[in-house]
């Protein structure tokens, strides 16, 4: 395991990360190794820990910004917008939720998506944003990334959706979430019948509906280091079986040593590497 | 009538008058004049219980949907089915006891049967996880269906699981890439697909079987993203307020027939499908026939874009603003169920 300090990846860590990516200020602690980095390095390799390789989290529009070719990205379904069809009360109403959420994250919900070039190849393109109630999909989510799905069916361009969800299915929106996750999943499979290209890229985190569905259904799967990955999130496996889990599971490297990766990704790699299999497979 | 043993706490009032049906009616043996007050209370006891399975509220609603005297897969596959052949294994990793897959005959059709078993005793339900499959128990039930599909035979799939199970063997495994994957292929394999949720629905692992032509649910069943339970430990931060999370989710036969995720719902005998297997499984096994005899009627590729639609219109939105048409809505759902299929009024 190249996992030397306990826990940068623990759920605790993923649960208090910062949620607007680096932190403000000119200096910062990382929560991989703890040592006090300079803000614009960090920010130079793309909020990457020069020390340890350490990830943060980057929000949907920076890693519009990192991946794709300058001025070329055109966004889709910008307009698509939350609503509350269950009529959802928990301690707080959910529409009142989504209008905090929207105000603290500057979206209008957990996915963009749109076309542009990276490294001068056309490609279609989502993102979630695990800092828009935990990046759990909805029917926005779904619906995007399903009309993302469809376009890149119909213009024969190669797809690649970065994943990040700590929530999976979101709860708010009930059953209509969850069937997002089998409304999705049929979309890439008439764009996989068609002969398209998906490259799947899993960030921290990529948990339950999410991963089980359109995150792990990729030609190809790139995992961004130490991201934790998994089906059930570890506090319900832990209370499920009762003993402590192993070192380093449920992380990229896990998932790569058990076979459901296909590469682990440095994110100041992940361009040429998406460049290099869309070449591969000739799209 | 089932000999129940488990009594749920708002059934307290049918067992009660039942047991003092059943007093009277000895009594009755050597006092005829107490026939005419057998026959009035029976009444009554009809009444009560309509008046009670009526009025349902979404917790007690998974309360008789976890009734352990519930009929489950191997029940149906007595009941409902001619002869049952089963099929073990994944060919990768082994034989998961929550899912069972094999042939099967209904009248003249012959079925591929995939179905998620709890078990009855304790042994029986440790052995099989209590529902929960592992990723070997999706494997396999794909390699079925996969094999359904090559020989021409439609899938019906009984869905009846907590949840997928969550384990460091099921996660080294993969199940999370098991359940994105038979999803995946489910959406376009080619033959008909008539799924039912018969107790619980519980979340992807209830998904992982669940993409079909027609998705129907017994009448007390629950289909949920989450279990009530785990909503509210997250949500309300303490398992507690299950009873307010199943109400928010949404998960009973009535909310989900009206926001279009399920196209048919099955009535359950007066009482829950507990008291009365045999109807029950009379009942499911016309739906069966009935399904059959439309979706086999339709040429593959119509009924893949059907199947493909069906899925593809969930979801509530707004689009600049406004909830564009396509979007499901409470109006527009309620036609779907117990309709005519169009195409079947035209062949
Ligand atoms: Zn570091």
């Amino acid at each position: 395991m190249t996992h030397n300090l306990p826990d940068a990846n623990s759920w605790k860590n993923v649960m208090n990360r910062p949620k607007r990516g680096v932190p403000e200020g000119l200096w910062m602690r990382c929560p991989g190794c703890e040592a006090t980095i300079f803000r614009k390095e960090a920010e130079k390799r793309l909020g990457v820990c020069p020390e340890c390789d350490y990830h943060w989290y980057v929000s949907a529009r920076k890693r519009i910004q990192q991946l794709f070719d300058e001025g070329t990205f055109e966004e889709w379904d910008a307009d698509l917008e939350p609503t509350d069809p269950l009529e959802f009360v928990d301690k707080a109403p959910y529409s009142q939720k989504l209008k905090d959420e929207q105000k603290r994250t500057g979206l209008k919900d957990a996915a963009l998506s749109g076309t542009g070039m990276i490294r001068a190849r056309r490609v279609a393109f989502s993102v979630t944003d695990s800092a828009f109630i935990m990046g759990s999909m909805g029917s926005v989510v779904g619906e995007k990334l399903t009309r993302c799905i469809e376009r890149a069916t119909q213009q024969h361009l190669p797809l690649i959706i970065v994943s990040g969800s700590g929530g999976g299915a979101r709860m708010h929106e009930g059953m209509l979430s969850l069937m997002q996750m089998a409304k999705v999943s049929a979309a890439l499979a008439r764009f996989d019948t068609a002969g398209g290209l998906f490259i799947s890229v899993l960030t921290n985190p990529t948990m339950g509906g999410v991963a089980a569905s359109f995150a792990s259904l990729g030609d190809v799967i790139f995992a961004e280091p130490k991201a934790l990955i998994g089906f059930a999130g570890p506090r319900t496996i832990k209370a499920t079986i009762r003993i402590e889990l192993p070192k380093g599971f449920q992380t990229s490297e896990f998932l790569l040593e058990h076979g459901f990766v296909d590469r682990i990704v440095h994110r100041c790699d992940l361009q040429s590497e998406i460049a290099c299999t869309i070449d591969y497979c000739g799209k | 009538m089932a000999e129940n043993t488990h009594c749920l706490s708002f059934e307290r009032p049918i067992y009660e008058l039942e047991a003092r049906i059943q007093k009277l009616e000895i009594l009755s043996a050597q006092k005829p004049e107490a026939r005419n007050e057998v026959r009035q209370l029976r009444r009554e006891l009809t009444d009560l219980k309509k008046r009670i399975y009526s009025q349902l509220n979404p917790w007690e609603t998974v309360e008789v949907a976890r009734h352990p005297e519930r009929p489950m897969t191997t029940d149906y596959l007595e009941l409902v089915f001619d002869e049952f052949v089963e099929l073990h294994g994944d060919k990768t990793f082994g034989d998961d006891r929550a899912i069972r897959t094999g042939w099967a005959k209904l009248d003249t059709y012959k079925v591929m049967v995939i179905g998620h078993q709890k078990g009855r005793t304790l042994k029986e339900r440790n052995s099989c996880f209590f529902g929960c499959a592992h990723p070997e128990g999706y494997r396999k039930a794909m390699a079925k269906m996969k094999m359904a599909a090559k020989f021409h035979m439609p899938v019906i799939c009984l869905i009846d699981t907590p949840g997928a199970y969550p384990g460091i063997g099921a996660e080294e495994r993969g199940q999370a890439q098991v359940i994105a994957s038979s999803m995946f292929e489910m959406s376009r394999l080619p033959t008909p697909i008539i799924c039912v949720v018969i107790s619980e629905g519980g979340s992807g692992g209830a998904l992982g079987i669940g993409v079909g032509d027609r998705v129907a649910m017994l009448e007390h069943a629950y289909y949920s993203v989450i279990s009530p339970e785990g909503c509210a430990g997250i949500l309300w931060k303490s398992h507690t307020y299950k009873e307010q999370a199943a109400k928010a989710l949404k998960m009973t036969s009535k909310d989900l027939l009206r926001l279009a995720v399920v196209d048919d719902v099955i009535r359950e005998p007066l009482g829950g499908a507990h008291r009365d297997h045999h109807l029950m499984a009379n009942r499911l096994k016309i739906f069966f026939r009935n399904s059959l005899r439309e979706l086999i009627e339709q040429p593959i590729d119509q009924l893949l874009e059907a199947r493909y639609q069906k899925f593809r219109n969930m979801g509530v939105f707004l689009e600049g603003g406004v909830q564009p048409l396509e979007s499901a809505n409470g109006e527009a759902s309620v036609q779907s169920s117990h309709r005519i299929p169009a195409d079947a009024a035209l062949s």
